[in-house]
C-alpha cells in the first residue's frame, strides 16, 4: 500500500488552462468557493465506498440545478440511487431500461417541447439529462444515442465510463482498455485479458455534428463544472464522457479513486478536452506525460501487465496513449489556427 | 390524401388514414415510430398531417421501434398524449418496454396493424404479434372493420388516460385486410371528439416544481405487491371500459362492448372470432341460417382485461363452439384464444364442446367453403360428443 501511495504523491501538476482563455463567451467561471452548495442527487445511496461515479454524478447535477430531469439506464447509479421506496434524486428522474435512456430522455425533451408550445406548460428552461453507464452507451444503447444525437434534441447525454459492466459484476465492455483483466476478459495464461481497444465514444458523437462533446473527470471539478454549463447551454445535443474510477472493479484502493483519476489525466489515458462546433480544444494540456506505469499499478485489472511477460504488450499500449494524445495535439493545434 | 374529409358522412377511405385522422382528431401531441408494413400509412398520414400545419404535434422519427416506444414512454410521462402506431417484428422489437409502460401506467395510444412474425419472414396477417405480448399489462382490443378501427383509436385516449385507468391500450386490427382496404368510414366532427376527450392531465408527471421518482428497483419485498397492484388496476379497467364505451354511444351513436355476439341468443353451434374474420364468419352464419340452422357468432372485442363473465354468458347455452385461432402456441396447446377459453370454461358445469381451429397464418386466406367446413366438423363433432384435436385448416399436406 505504502508503495503505491508514493507513486501517486507528487509535487508538480501541470496547470488547468481556465475555459474562459480564447473562450470570452464563456461567463460561468466556477470555483470551488463559487459551487452550489444544494444538491439534487443526495447522500445516503448504496454506491461502494469510493465511487467516483456517484461523485461525478452529484458534481453534475449541483451545476445543472434544480430545473432538471433525468432519464437513466438500468445499471449502478440506477440501482444505488431508487430502490423504492427510497430514492436519492430530488428531481424528477425516470428509470425504464437499459438500452434506451437516450430515447427515453428524447421523448420528455420532445414532450416538454410540444407541450410549452401549446402554451399547455408554462414556458421555462429545463434541462433534460439522459445518463447510462459505458455499457449502456457504447454497446446496448449506441443505437439509441445516436438516433438522439442525429435527430437533434436539445438535451444532454452523460456517459458515466467505468469501463466495464460493473453492476452485473465486472464484464468487459466496448470501453474496456485494452489489456484490462474483467470477469468476462480475464488475464489468463494465454490471454491478456481484454484484447480490444476502446471504443472512441467522444469522437463517435462529435462525428454527428453535435454542437458540445467534452471529456470530464471528476478529479477535475472545476473543469467538470465549466463543461457541464456549456453542455447546458449549448443549442443542441450534447454529449459528456465521464471518466469515473470504480475501485470495486478496478481492484483499486476506495481512497485512490480521486488520485487515480489524476494520474489518467497526467499519464495521457483519458485526456480532457472539449470539442465545441467541431473545434476540439485540450483543457488540461499535459505536455509531458507521465509514464503509464504509474497509472497502471495501482489498479489489480492491470498488475498482470507488469510482469516480465507482457514487456511488449505494455510497450505497445504505452506508445498508443502516447500516439494517441500526440493526435488529440495536432488536432487541438490545428483547431486553433481555424 | 386529396380534397378534404367531411365529417359525418360516411366516406371511402383507407383504414389505415382512417386510424391516423382519428390520432387527429384526438390532438395529439405526439407521434413517434419507425416505418414497418402495413402499419405505415398511418404513420406516413400524420407526419403529412403535422407537416402541413393541420396537427400542432411533434413527429419523431425514431431509429427503431425499441426506441419509438422508449420516446412514448418519455413523452407520456412528461404529461404528452402519445400515439404510435407498429406490427409484428416491431411490435416484437418493443416487446421489453411495453411491459415497463404498463408498470409504469403510461397512457400510451398505439394502433397494431396485426401481421404475422418470422420467420419464415412474412409480411401478411395473422396475430402472432399480438399473441406474443398478450401479457404485457396493456389494454388490448381488436377492431373488425374500418370504423371501428378509428372509433376504438379514439376511445382507446379516453380510456386510456381515465385516471382510475390510467394504462396503455393496444388497438389491433388486421394488417392489409384492413390497413390497406378502402372502406366507408364516418368521421366524427372535431367538436363531439374534443367534448369526448377532455385534455389530457396525467396521474403522474415529471414535474421539476413537484420531482418524483418513476421506474425504481422493487426489491424481493415489494416486486409482488407492485405487481398485484398492476394487475388490480388492468381488472379494475373493465368498469371504466364499459362506462367510456358507454359515453362513446352517447356521443357518437356506435355501440361497443367486451364480448359481441351475433344472432347467438338461440344458437347451438357458436363460432369465436377475433378481428376482422368476424365480418366474413357473420355472412356464413347468415347464409347457415337461411337454411335454418341454428348458429351463431362470437366475437372476443375486449382481449385484455378478458371478460371472462361476459364471454361464459355468451356461451353458456350452445351446444358446441369452434374456436378460430391466429397464432400458434408452439409446444404447448395449439392455439392461444382456445386455450384461454378452455380455460376460462373448466371450472363450469356447463361448458360447450369446443374444437379448435388454426387459421389464416400470415396472410392465408380463410374462405367461406373453409367457414363452411369448420361449421359442419363443428356439428359434427357436437353430434359425435367428442371433439377432434385441433386443426389448422387449408394446410397442404
Amino acid at each position: 500500500m505504502s508503495a503505491q501511495r508514493e507513486t501517486t504523491t507528487r509535487s508538480e501538476r501541470p496547470a488547468l488552462t481556465p475555459l474562459t482563455r480564447g473562450n470570452p463567451a464563456a461567463l460561468d467561471v466556477f470555483s470551488a468557493r463559487l459551487l452550489p452548495r444544494e444538491d439534487y442527487f443526495s447522500a445516503g445511496h448504496r454506491a461502494c465506498q469510493g465511487c467516483a461515479e456517484a461523485l461525478a454524478v452529484r458534481l453534475i447535477h449541483k451545476v445543472l440545478g434544480r430545473n432538471t430531469i433525468v432519464a437513466t439506464a438500468t445499471g449502478c447509479m440506477e440501482i444505488i440511487s431508487s430502490s423504492y421506496p427510497d430514492t436519492a434524486w430530488k428531481i424528477p428522474w425516470m428509470h425504464v431500461a437499459f438500452e434506451n435512456a437516450a430515447a427515453v430522455g428524447s421523448g420528455i425533451e420532445a414532450g416538454l417541447r410540444v407541450l410549452m408550445r401549446k402554451g399547455r406548460l408554462p414556458k421555462r428552461r429545463i434541462t433534460v439529462v439522459a445518463m447510462g453507464g459505458d455499457g449502456a452507451t457504447a454497446d446496448i444503447g449506441l443505437q439509441a444515442l445516436s438516433g438522439m444525437l442525429e435527430r437533434g434534441h436539445k438535451m444532454i447525454y452523460v456517459c458515466y465510463d467505468n469501463e466495464a459492466y460493473m453492476n452485473t459484476g465486472i464484464q468487459r465492455s466496448g470501453t474496456t482498455p485494452f489489456g484490462a483483466s474483467t470477469t468476462t476478459s480475464p488475464a489468463g495464461r494465454v490471454s491478456i485479458g481484454q484484447q480490444t481497444w476502446k471504443k472512441p465514444m467522444p469522437a463517435i458523437c462529435a462525428a454527428h455534428g453535435i454542437p458540445y462533446v467534452a471529456t470530464v473527470n471528476p478529479s477535475y471539478p472545476l473543469d467538470l463544472a465549466e463543461k457541464v454549463r456549456r453542455a447546458q447551454k449549448a443549442n443542441g445535443p450534447a454529449y459528456l464522457h465521464v471518466y469515473a474510477a470504480c475501485p470495486t472493479g478496478w481492484r483499486l484502493a476506495p481512497d485512490l479513486a480521486i488520485e487515480i483519476g489524476r494520474l489518467a489525466v497526467e499519464t495521457g489515458v483519458a485526456p480532457l478536452y472539449e470539442i465545441v462546433d467541431g473545434r476540439l480544444r485540450l483543457t488540461c494540456p499535459t505536455p509531458k506525460l507521465r509514464p503509464l506505469v504509474e497509472y497502471l499499478r495501482p489498479q489489480g485489472r492491470f498488475r498482470h501487465l507488469l510482469s516480465e511477460d507482457h514487456k511488449d504488450e505494455l510497450a505497445v499500449i504505452q506508445a498508443r496513449v502516447a500516439a494517441e494524445y500526440a493526435e488529440l495535439e495536432r488536432r487541438a493545434a490545428e483547431d486553433a489556427r481555424r | 390524401m386529396s380534397g378534404p374529409i367531411v365529417a359525418g358522412k360516411p366516406v371511402g377511405m383507407e383504414v389505415s388514414i382512417a386510424i391516423a385522422e382519428a390520432a387527429k382528431l384526438a390532438d395529439v401531441d405526439i407521434v413517434a415510430a419507425y416505418p414497418i408494413t402495413p402499419q405505415t400509412h398511418i404513420v406516413e398520414h400524420l407526419a403529412e398531417i403535422v407537416a402541413d400545419g393541420d396537427l400542432d404535434a411533434e413527429f419523431i422519427p425514431v431509429e427503431s421501434e425499441h426506441s419509438a416506444m422508449s420516446v412514448c414512454c418519455g413523452t407520456s410521462a412528461a404529461g404528452a398524449r402519445t400515439f404510435t402506431a407498429t406490427s409484428s417484428q416491431g411490435l416484437a422489437l418493443m416487446h421489453e418496454i411495453l411491459f415497463i409502460a404498463s408498470a409504469l401506467r403510461l397512457p400510451i395510444v398505439m394502433a397494431v396493424a396485426n401481421r404475422a412474425l418470422s420467420g419464415p419472414i412474412n409480411i401478411w396477417n395473422d396475430h402472432s404479434d399480438v399473441m406474443a405480448n398478450r401479457d404485457a399489462g396493456w389494454v388490448q382490443v381488436f377492431a373488425e372493420n374500418g370504423q371501428e378501427s378509428l372509433d376504438l383509436t379514439i376511445w382507446a385516449f379516453r380510456l386510456a388516460e381515465d385516471k382510475r385507468v390510467s394504462l396503455p391500450v393496444m388497438v389491433n386490427f388486421d394488417g392489409f385486410m384492413l390497413s390497406h382496404v378502402v372502406e366507408p368510414v364516418t368521421l366524427p366532427d372535431a367538436e363531439t371528439v374534443r367534448k369526448f376527450l377532455p385534455p389530457f392531465e396525467p396521474l403522474q408527471r415529471l414535474d421539476v416544481d413537484a420531482p418524483r421518482s418513476l421506474g425504481p428497483v422493487g426489491i424481493p419485498d415489494i416486486y409482488t405487491e407492485a405487481k398485484k397492484a398492476q394487475l388490480q388496476v388492468l381488472l379494475d379497467s373493465y368498469g371504466p371500459i364499459l362506462e367510456t364505451w358507454g359515453a362513446f354511444e352517447k356521443a357518437f351513436g356506435r355501440r361497443y362492448r367486451p364480448v359481441e355476439t351475433y344472432r347467438a341468443d338461440d344458437a347451438e353451434i357458436l363460432m369465436l372470432t377475433m378481428g376482422g374474420l368476424g365480418e366474413t364468419a357473420m355472412s356464413v352464419v347468415d347464409e347457415r341460417r337461411a337454411k335454418g340452422e341454428k348458429v351463431g357468432l362470437v366475437r372476443i372485442r375486449l382481449w385484455r382485461p378478458f371478460p371472462f363473465d361476459e364471454f361464459r354468458k355468451a356461451v353458456a347455452k350452445c351446444k358446441a363452439l369452434a374456436v378460430l385461432d391466429r397464432a400458434i402456441s408452439f409446444g404447448g396447446p395449439m392455439g392461444p384464444v382456445a386455450s384461454e377459453v378452455k380455460a376460462a370454461l373448466y371450472a363450469d358445469a356447463h361448458r360447450p364442446l369446443i374444437v379448435e381451429f388454426v387459421v389464416g397464418l400470415g396472410g392465408r386466406d380463410v374462405t367461406f367453403a373453409d367457414f363452411h367446413r369448420m361449421w359442419d366438423e363443428t356439428a359434427a363433432a357436437a353430434r359425435a360428443g367428442k371433439a377432434p384435436a385441433p386443426r389448422m385448416v387449408g394446410l397442404r399436406e
